[in-house]
């Protein structure tokens, strides 16, 4: 990947003329292309990141009242104190317990289904599959609204809460699980488990020491990408919560009123936190290559 | 290249025939497996949706206090269709523009993360899902601030002309929309990203070298190949553009409500669950007969 010096080795394969060099309209189109698409891809990506800066600056506003959302004057109080908004630490310690369970249930749940859909042949395998594909076909809206109108129904209208939101959450997020595991697994080369059987392993060994080890990082890709979507899901929960305040909760109703910068300062150290956690897994999956 | 894996809807998976004489065994194993999360998928997925029609077809009368009589009172769905047509109609205009915006957007940062981006590769990747770091609803309050009256976007817009003077874009469709395209750009990006990065770059080169022009190579060789990735893209974009709520609430005002809006406050204000649910069916079942004819449409069937 490092070797890779893009233009010039493509211009050199262009088949060799008498004193060829390719028309200055050709030139002129690799050059637009190589630039201006780059160039075109960095705005895009200015456009993504626009916010996310606008959340860091407003983490060290001081707003003049609460409906106002210009920049100020420069205050650290927000970092000094960011649980000082009542309830806001709550609902964050809310969705992370939340966001763990979640990630644990909807991990297990799909990694095993990951494994009969592409280990194991058997009838009503592409029904499992719509079944699997329906969730992320459907919008959170309807998803939530229908979860709420069977909670109703079966009376539990009035227990609506902690444990109404983690049920939703292990259902939208396994679909995201099971495909991640699965494109894993997909690529997963029998022939060295058979090796591993050849060699007398048993069948919980070859899974354990071959399998398990091989599939490993879609699992952790999936774990990652169910905590995200759980941490973040605003829309199901706020159809299931009842009473119970999430941190997406908590920002969507103290939006109505006016946000304490407080709340930036939360996004921030998510933002910061996350960025890490990605970013120190690509070094270690590069250093370990 | 993991990322846009997790992210993405994979490609299809080739189906593995185990040896016959462990089928049995095989096929126990594969139902003990598969079970646990289709019944979770089942109860509270299918069942939900189910229950979802039965309550669409509640007799109005009641109310949630005295409970609802099931009628088949099918006069639900023309009511709503008439009281809400606006919003429906809204809605997928809105997802539309926003699904060919993002597409617009994506598919150049796609292209050049795919073939421009060199040893940067990765880089650009990980910032394309950045915005997932941070919560959805803080970054679209951002766009609140940013597209404020008197913020520094209003201000350029004003100063070359493209927005009247005593204009404004927050609480207008420009700022919803705008927001739409920003929350579901990611979606759009990384499918069309694992498209394109499969391409063999020397079919690209073959086109070439029959003097084919950097355009006409493009649009017939890299854009059909890159069609998987296009599709998943501006589904993963069009469907749950269709059902939000949060962009028109936050950006807009009660006249670029969408239908998400409505269902929400069927549902949570207003307690009307029997037309709150023929609401929330009927919007399911229009992006459902939409992504079927689309689909089709684009020829596009590996999804899953």
């Amino acid at each position: 990947m490092a070797t890779t010096v893009a233009p010039q080795p493509e211009v050199r394969q262009a088949p060799p003329r008498a004193g060829a060099r390719p028309p200055a309209g050709h030139r002129l189109g690799r050059w637009v292309s190589d630039h201006l698409l780059l160039g075109a891809g960095i705005l895009v990506l200015g456009y993504l990141f626009l916010p996310i800066g606008y959340v860091v600056l407003l983490s060290f506003n001081q707003p003049e009242s609460r409906q106002d959302y210009e920049f100020n004057t420069f205050t650290l109080a927000n970092w000094r104190s960011p649980c000082r908004p009542d309830g806001l630490c709550e609902s964050l310690v809310t969705s992370l317990e939340i966001g763990f369970l979640a990630t644990v249930g909807s991990t297990m749940l799909g990694t095993l289904m990951a494994f009969a859909l592409v280990r194991h042949g058997f009838r009503g395998r592409s029904t499992a599959n719509l079944l699997i594909f329906l969730p992320m076909a459907t919008p959170e809206v309807v998803m939530g609204s229908s979860l709420l109108a069977l909670f109703v129904a079966a009376g539990y209208g009035g227990v609506l809460g902690f444990w109404t939101i983690l049920i939703a959450h292990v259902m939208f997020c396994m679909s995201f699980v099971v495909v991640t595991v699965k494109a894993r697994l997909a690529g997963l080369d029998s022939r060295l488990e058979q090796a591993a059987m050849d060699l007398y392993a048993t069948e919980w060994q070859t899974f354990r020491r071959i399998t398990l080890p091989l599939v490993l990082p879609g699992i952790i890709a999936a774990s990652l990408l169910a905590f995200s979507l759980s941490f973040d899901d605003f829309i199901v929960t706020n159809f299931n919560a009842g009473r119970t305040v999430t941190f997406p909760v908590f920002v969507w109703s103290a939006a109505q009123r006016g946000i304490p910068p407080h709340v930036n300062v939360i996004g921030t150290l998510m933002f910061v936190v996350a960025f890490s956690v990605v970013v120190a897994g690509e070094l270690r999956r590069r250093r370990s290559r | 290249m993991s990322l846009a894996a997790e992210v993405g809807p994979a490609g299809p998976t080739p189906a593995r025939q185990p040896a016959r004489s462990r089928s049995r065994r095989s096929r126990r194993t594969a139902l003990l497996l598969l079970a646990p999360g289709a019944l979770w998928l089942l109860v509270f997925f299918a069942l939900p949706t189910v229950q979802l029609a039965a309550t669409s077809l509640y007799d109005p009368s009641g109310s949630l206090e005295t409970g609802y009589a099931l009628t088949f009172h099918w006069q639900n769905y023309l009511d709503v269709l008439a009281v809400y047509r606006d919003q429906f109609l809204r809605s997928f205009l809105y997802a539309g523009i926003a699904t060919v915006l993002a597409l617009l957007l994506g598919y150049p940062l796609a292209y050049a993360i795919a073939f421009k981006s060199g040893r940067w590769k990765n880089l650009m990747l990980v910032l394309v899902i950045a915005p997932f770091f941070t919560s959805f609803l803080l970054r679209t309050l951002a766009w609140q601030a940013i597209l404020a009256d008197n913020g520094f976007v209003v201000d350029s817009l004003k100063a070359v002309g493209l927005v009247p003077t005593d204009g404004r874009l927050l609480a207008t469709p420009v700022a919803v929309v705008t927001g739409l395209t920003y929350n579901f750009l990611p979606f759009m990006t990384l499918p069309l990203y694992a498209s394109l990065e499969k391409i063999d770059h020397r079919l690209v080169e073959a086109a070439h070298d029959l003097y084919s022009s950097a355009f006409t190579a493009f649009r017939k060789v890299t854009l059909p190949l890159s069609m998987p990735g296009l599709v998943a893209g501006t589904l993963l974009t069009f469907i749950p553009a269709a059902g939000d709520y949060i962009n028109a609430e936050l950006l807009g005002t009660p006249k670029e409500y969408m239908i998400g809006n409505v269902i929400q406050s069927s549902f949570l204000v207003r307690l009307d669950f029997p037309q709150a649910a023929a609401l929330s069916f009927l919007l399911m079942i229009a992006i459902l007969v939409l992504v079927m004819a689309y689909v089709r449409r684009a020829g596009t069937e590996e999804l899953v």
